[in-house]
């Protein structure tokens, strides 16, 4: 071998081992988003034909099969009705599907799926078994007993950052209590 | 003096904008006239709005009221999920009744689960009437 391969190659190795590696910004809340949270909601339409009676939940927490027998009964939704325009059900309906629990690279995504049967089809993530463990310790009167709060399927009104997805321990402020640490 | 009369010439005619019906209310208006409704009838569409309807639990009285209030200008709360809604009186809210789909897509919805049935094109156009004058 030629001395200047030599060195080239040395020069070569040496640079690539000393390339520090760069994650962005947007890589950096990739990766908080994906170990803490589900995917952010990002269908404007789903926000706001969903959103308007409750908050828009992020499709991540709940896996396909339960998305789509809720959408098949629109007409008798928890006992209200929220029935939409056929197009808007088709938009909807695919990026429901499109973003569900199942095959997500997200956390908390991936335990809720994991935690149920694959027979069970639940229509209220307050009732699978990954989201009951997590909440096993709030007692009644932080949650139905708390005027500002009177439900577990208020996310936010604890996790202040649940419409964007994220439902880590930091950002848990119960009203009327303030921070909870398990 | 001129442009006190100035000034007052434009709040009066500002205030005209501010009362007169959004095209989506006259367009929907005109749509139940043509639908076999007569004109709307704003006492008429007042007394539905408080009108108390017997229905399952757990909302076994049920009104439009049980989630608007009976002034139009507050903010109201979801029955079930306690959301906040935004005041209906388009005095209030410069958006209300502004998109005729969403106005059709609410009545649709909210006579179903009030009444138990959808609204007739002469309830609706008394409600309409009402709604818009708040």
């Amino acid at each position: 071998m030629k001395p200047t391969y030599i060195i080239t190659s040395i020069l070569i190795t040496a640079s690539i081992a000393t390339i520090p590696v760069v994650f962005s910004d947007d890589d950096r809340r990739e990766y908080r988003q994906q170990s803490l949270g589900v995917a952010a909601v990002s269908n404007p339409l789903y926000k706001e034909e969903c959103g308007s009676c409750h908050m828009a939940f992020p499709p991540g927490l709940l896996p396909a099969r339960s998305w789509q027998k809720m959408m098949g009964r629109l007409d008798d939704h928890f006992g209200d009705n929220a029935e939409i325009s056929d197009d808007n059900h088709k938009v909807i309906s695919e990026f429901l599907l499109s973003n569900s629990a199942d095959d997500s690279r997200y956390r908390r995504s991936k335990k809720i799926v994991s935690s149920l049967d694959n027979e069970d089809i639940p229509l209220r993530i307050t009732e699978t078994p990954y989201f009951k463990h997590e909440h096993r310790e709030i007692p009644d009167r932080l949650v139905k007993g708390n005027p500002q709060v009177n439900s577990l399927s208020n996310c936010n009104a604890c996790h202040s950052q649940a419409e964007q997805g994220l439902f880590d321990e930091h950002n848990i402020r119960i009203p009327g209590f303030g921070r909870w640490d398990d | 003096m001129k442009s006190i009369l100035l000034l007052t010439g434009l709040l009066a005619a500002q205030g005209t904008t501010a009362l007169a019906a959004s095209p989506a209310v006259t367009d929907l208006l005109q749509s139940y006239q043509s639908q076999g409704a007569t004109t709307g009838n704003a006492d008429t569409g007042k007394q539905l709005w408080n009108k108390t309807y017997a229905a399952e639990a757990p909302n076994t009285q049920r009104s439009c009221t049980n989630c608007h209030t009976d002034n139009l200008g507050n903010t109201g709360k979801h029955a079930s999920t306690g959301k906040a809604i935004k005041p209906l009186a388009p005095s209030v809210n410069a958006e209300s009744l502004t998109d005729r789909n969403k106005i059709e897509k609410w009545f649709k919805r909210n006579c179903k689960w009030t009444l138990g049935r959808e609204c007739d094109a002469q309830e609706k156009s008394d409600l309409l009437t009402f709604i818009s004058q708040q």
